[in-house]
This record gives C-alpha cells, structure tokens and sequence, in this order.
C-alpha cells in the first residue's frame, strides 16, 4: 500500500518536471473515469456488505456436500455470487478444511470468488461493455472449475 | 432516472439506515456497517493513486509501445507480460477494469487485456503470499500454476470471438 503512494507520488513529480499541462491532462483524465465510476463503486460496496454477512454461516454450512462433484458446483457457484477479502476467505477456508471439506471444494471456491463477479457486473460493465462482461465471467466460471478439478487430481481426491 | 442517481440515492438510503441502525443499536445494521467500512477503507485509501496513475499512464504511454508489448498476434510475450502488469497491480479487479480499458484503447489486443483482467484477480502478491500462509504452499503453488494454461487459452478464444464481431470496449474519460 505504500508502495503505491511511492510509486504515484514519483510518477507526478517526475511527469511535472517534464511536461506540467500534460500531467494535467492526465490528472483529469484520471479524475473522470473515477466521478463516472463511483456511484458504481459505491453501490458495489454497499451490496457486498450485505452479501458477506448473508454468506459466511452459509457457506460453512453448505460446502460439504457427500457427493463431490455437487460440491463442487456449489462451491463454484457461491464462490461466484459472493465476494470477500482475502483475510475472510483463507481462514473460512481453514475452518471448511478442518471440517473436512475437500481441498478441490476450497480450490474451487476461492477462485472462483476471486475470477468471477456476478455482484461486479455494474462495474465491469461500465469498463469492459456487457457482452464482454458476461462472456468473461462464463469464461472464468470454467477457468475456476478446470483449476479445482487439477487440483482435485493432485490431492488425489478425483480418482 | 439516471443510473448514477439511483446509485447515489440508494447510497444515501443506505448511510441513513446504518446511522438509525446506531442510534437504536441494531446489531443486523451495525454489522453491515462494520463490513462496509473494512472494504470502504481499501477503497478509499487505493482508488484515488491508482487513478491517478492510470490518467498519467493515459497521457504518457505511446500507443506504439502498448502496441508492441501488448498488440502483437506474434508475440507470445505479451501474455508474460500482461500476468507480471497483473501480479503488481493493487486492488484486484476494482483497479484492473480501468486498467484494462486503458490498455485496449492503447491498442492492446483481447488476449492480452483478458489475460490481464483474469489474472490481476488470481496473482496479487500479497494476497498470494497470505493464501499461502494460511492454506499451505502446495496448495497455492498447484492452483496458481494450473490456473496459467487456462487463462491463456481462454483469453485467446474470447480474442478469436471478439475479432470476429469487432465488438470495441467503452470509452470512460468522456463526458
């Protein structure tokens, strides 16, 4: 984190030495794509506060599904509606594990909550366009389930 | 009504809840709040100097050089790239977005800004180095190396797909 004021507080002083209106330019290039954005963002945050006090009990409760490849949908399908910090996901990942839940289970839960965003999509969209959005989501959905099923093969819990 | 004013009225809506859930202490409220600002506060702290980069990056960078780097078929390189660019940006995907339209008006290429998107939400380093704390180094070094073949292949196919009905990103500095 403070690496990045570093790095930005750097790149301002060296770009106004070279070029002052440039910098300009760019400091209001910046500022637009943010005021156009955070409504976007605001929303955002606003429903995944929401979101993550919903899920947590959820999710301990569901991921251990009996029949694996259930699990794993589900996981898949949690992970992608959901979306949680880091410093929440990895510990309620050590509890499931601790539960007993396979790591295929925690693989494709944690990938997909980080590769897919369904709660994302006003944000993504506003960037990326809509077709792009859905089409990179249903491609990450298959992105996360092909890791899990690697690492399923790994841990030796597939076959 | 316009999007960014449902936006804001629902926003406004929401602080009005969270401070009658104060007054009367009610418990469901206060814990929104309390995951509203732990992610308010990354936000807050990571948005305004990654927009900043990202207007400086928009003035400074040659369309030739994202082109190089970034826009050539023949130039497997790119996806290297376009993970290292990816592993260091900071704030996921809320910063790699803005990220990735900037680099495909540059005339980065589909793959590339995919491969980028994808990855600037699997790759962040510190969140890697905290996974693997936590889960173990197997099995973060497992998923994160499977997770590079698919990425790629699935960036080229969204590529090969976008090409074909020349479909173009919006643009987001305009009024």
């Amino acid at each position: 984190m403070i690496g990045l004021y570093i790095v930005t507080g750097v790149a301002l002083v060296i770009s106004f030495a070279f070029d002052r209106k440039k910098t300009w330019a760019g400091l209001k290039k910046g500022w637009m794509k943010f005021y156009k954005t955070l409504p976007s963002y605001l929303f955002l945050l606003m429903l995944i506060s929401f979101i993550l006090l919903l899920s947590e009990d959820f999710i301990i409760e569901n991921l251990g599904q009996e029949n694996i490849f259930l699990g794993l949908l589900f996981s898949l399908g949690i992970g992608s509606v959901t979306m949680m910090p880091g410093f929440i996901a990895y510990p309620l990942s050590r509890i499931l594990l601790a539960r007993g839940v396979p790591y295929m289970i925690i693989a494709a839960f944690v990938t997909s909550l980080m590769l897919v965003g369904v709660v994302t999509y006003p944000l993504e969209k506003s960037y990326m366009g809509k077709k792009a959005t859905i089409l990179r989501n249903i491609m990450s959905f298959l992105v996360a389930a092909g890791i899990s099923l690697i690492a399923g093969l790994f841990y030796g819990e597939l076959v | 009504m316009k999007k960014s004013t449902r936006n804001y009225l629902l926003f406004s809506a929401f602080l009005i809840f969270s401070f009658i859930s104060w007054l009367v202490q009610y418990d469901f409220g206060l814990a929104i709040w309390d995951n509203f600002l732990v992610f308010a506060r990354d936000m807050v702290l990571i948005l305004p100097p990654a927009f900043i980069l990202i207007g400086l990056f928009d003035v400074w960078a040659k369309n030739e050089t994202i082109e190089k780097h970034f826009g050539k078929t023949h130039n497997p390189m790119r996806f290297i790239y376009s993970i290292l660019l990816a592993s260091t940006t900071v704030g996921g995907t809320f910063v790699a977005f803005p990220v990735a339209n900037a680099l495909y008006h540059k005339g980065a290429k589909y793959s590339s800004i995919f491969t980028y998107v994808t990855a600037a939400s699997l790759f962040m380093i510190p969140m890697t180095i905290m996974e693997a704390s936590i889960l173990g180094l197997k099995f973060t070094s497992i998923r994160l190396l499977a997770s590079i073949p698919f990425i790629v292949i699935g960036a080229i196919v969204l590529e090969k797909y976008f090409e074909k009905t020349a479909y173009t990103l919006p643009r987001v500095d305009q009024k």
